[in-house]
């Protein structure tokens, strides 16, 4: 943890650049507001003002923070204002989503490192596909499911399932084919059957690879699911947390939509970290 | 429904199948030709397969157009299409990108010689790397305006930090031996970085370039979605599927897939002549 001073550092100073940037973003607002009612700002009001306004263009960090603790702690999980209730609602379609895609990537995976047809053939599509912005398909899937009459959680979960799909993909591949001709030699010598190498050598040996793709997967997913819960004009969720926020022109609800988001992100990476670390740990690969 | 389109999928497919698989097991296998051939008859057979499924089952147009469908529309509507993407690809993705690179190698460099701000601002970039930044796109959207300035700024914070941190690891590529020998020859710190540490980063900040140019498109359209005016590959794209025109949304999406892949291939093949020494591109 010899990190911590410069990180906490680097934190303080953001943190002090973005009040200092509220105070330029907002003081437009404040003169405008105080020409209005005739009276004169000091400057030290003024900077208060930039930092307390109901409607910033840029809210103080301490607005954001206590905007979370108000729709979070404070307010019941039930209410259509809860942050909690909106990210879970973002989190469950995450989840379905990111299981789904990581299997399937798994299954194709496994495909592709047994067929040299489908390495072929289908391998260079995986590839080529992540450079296409996948992203752009979001709200066709979800009106075309809709006027098939699927709504709520799947729709997103596909859109979320279709991010993390092709990372999984090509982790996977790279993973299953680490191991090094004289490992696949040793098992040629033992007389080990294809699915005795791919269970004893080739999965174990792509783990590492796959908490990688997993890390990158979850990330996408999420933002999969945000990105789905804008074009349905959604309600519920994230996503339509910011959209409507953007709509009204509710700053700090964005904001803090946005936080919330990050701070799902970070705790989903953080435990697939967890489960990386004690699985490699327990098979010995973490040198 | 009609059979003959089905069993025309169906065989074309199983025709396909059975010329790949003979293909890559065959001697031919090692040859360029057909290592392209392979893949470019997978995509041909799915493009054919979903014509037939489309045509034999008349699965309606707003739902899935066929390939054909989507190709009509296209060529009927270059003069739109093309008006998007200058919109989003060339203002909106393309000036975010190259301001957000620069912007990102710059401040590696500038940090290079504080170990201090190193040590703090990787882990923060390469925390931020992982967030949902497409979500600060209503929040420029709303500080930028609705032209593209607000695009380019999304897509200036989404590659910052990916980029950032590519460059910072590229930075550090070079051996103990390689610095001494420059030492040795006592060059100054800004000849060791411009005539060995930036070259042997190249290899990194053209990995982070690659990784971003995904980035960049996809920022560019998603920002689209908060508000844009009456151009742009987004806006197409929202609007047309609330007008359930989905041959239109195809053909968008069809132009920015290919945006999107003559994007990478051609930083690739930048990187391909900057970085000719690498064991990877000498191959």
């Amino acid at each position: 943890m010899k990190n911590i001073v410069p990180i906490l550092t680097v934190v303080a100073a953001i943190v002090v650049i973005w009040y200092a940037a509220a105070i330029p973003m907002n003081s437009q607002w404040a003169l405008d507001q105080a020409e209005r009612a005739e009276v004169e700002l000091s400057t030290g009001e003024l900077i208060l003002d930039t930092w307390s306004q109901e409607r910033p263009r840029l809210p103080a960090p301490h607005q954001v923070v206590s905007e979370l603790w108000g729709s979070t702690v404070e307010m019941k999980i039930t209410s259509k204002r809860s942050l909690i209730f909106h990210g879970w609602i973002t989190l469950s379609a995450t989840m379905l989503g990111f299981a789904f895609g990581t299997g399937l990537g798994i299954l194709l995976a496994v495909g592709i490192v047994h067929s040299r047809a489908m390495d072929m053939g289908v391998m260079p599509w995986a590839i080529a596909s992540q450079t296409i912005p996948i992203l752009a398909i979001a709200p066709m899937i979800i009106v075309v499911l809709s006027s098939l009459g699927v709504t709520g959680i799947i729709p997103k979960a596909i859109i979320s399932a279709y991010l993390s799909f092709f990372p999984v993909v090509v982790g996977m591949v790279k993973g299953l084919r680490s191991p090094a001709a004289f490992d696949l030699d040793l098992m040629k010598t033992y007389s080990a059957s294809r699915s005795q190498t791919f269970w004893k050598l080739r999965l174990p040996a792509s783990m590492p690879y796959l908490f990688a793709s997993l890390k990158v997967g979850i990330a996408a997913a999420l933002v999969g699911t945000i990105v789905g819960e804008l074009p349905t004009g959604a309600i519920r969720g994230l996503g339509a947390r910011m959209l409507s926020g953007s709509y009204y022109g509710q700053t700090v609800q964005i904001w803090s939509a946005l936080f919330a988001a990050a701070i799902l992100a970070a705790i989903l990476v953080g435990i697939i970290g967890v489960i990386q670390r004690r699985t490699l740990t327990r098979m010995g690969m973490n040198a | 429904m009609s059979w003959g389109w089905l069993i025309f999928a169906a065989a074309f497919w199983a025709g396909a199948y059975a010329l790949n698989v003979w293909l890559a097991n065959s001697r031919l296998a090692k040859y360029r030709a057909v290592r392209i051939g392979v893949p470019v008859i997978f995509g041909i057979t799915i493009l054919v397969v979903w014509q037939g499924l489309v045509r034999g089952l008349n699965v309606p147009l707003v739902i899935l157009p066929a390939p054909s469908d989507i190709w009509l529309r296209m060529t009927q509507s270059v003069p739109t299409l093309w008006e998007d993407f200058v919109q989003t690809f060339v203002k909106g993705a393309l000036s975010g990108y190259v301001i957000g690179c620069g912007a990102a190698v710059l401040t590696a460099i500038l940090i290079d010689r504080s170990k201090f701000l190193q040590q703090g601002l990787l882990p923060v970039g390469n925390f931020i790397a992982a967030l949902p930044i497409v979500g600060t796109a209503p929040i420029l959207v709303m500080w930028f305006g609705f032209d593209w300035q607000s695009k380019a700024a999304v897509v200036v914070v989404m590659v910052f930090f990916p980029m950032l941190v590519n460059t910072v690891e590229g930075l550090a590529a070079t051996t103990r031996m390689q610095r001494d020998l420059m030492s040795t020859y006592s060059a100054s710190y800004a000849q060791t970085l411009i005539k060995l540490r930036l070259p042997a980063a190249m290899p990194f900040i053209f990995n982070g370039l690659k990784i971003t140019t995904t980035l960049a498109l996809i920022g560019a359209i998603v920002a689209e979605f908060f508000g844009s005016p009456i151009k742009g590959m987004g806006f197409r794209i929202s609007t047309e599927v609330g007008r359930l025109r989905l041959d239109m949304v195809w053909a968008e999406i069809a132009v920015a897939a290919i945006a999107g892949s003559v994007f990478y291939g051609a930083v690739a093949l930048i990187e391909k002549g900057v970085t000719f020494w690498h064991p990877s591109q000498r191959g």
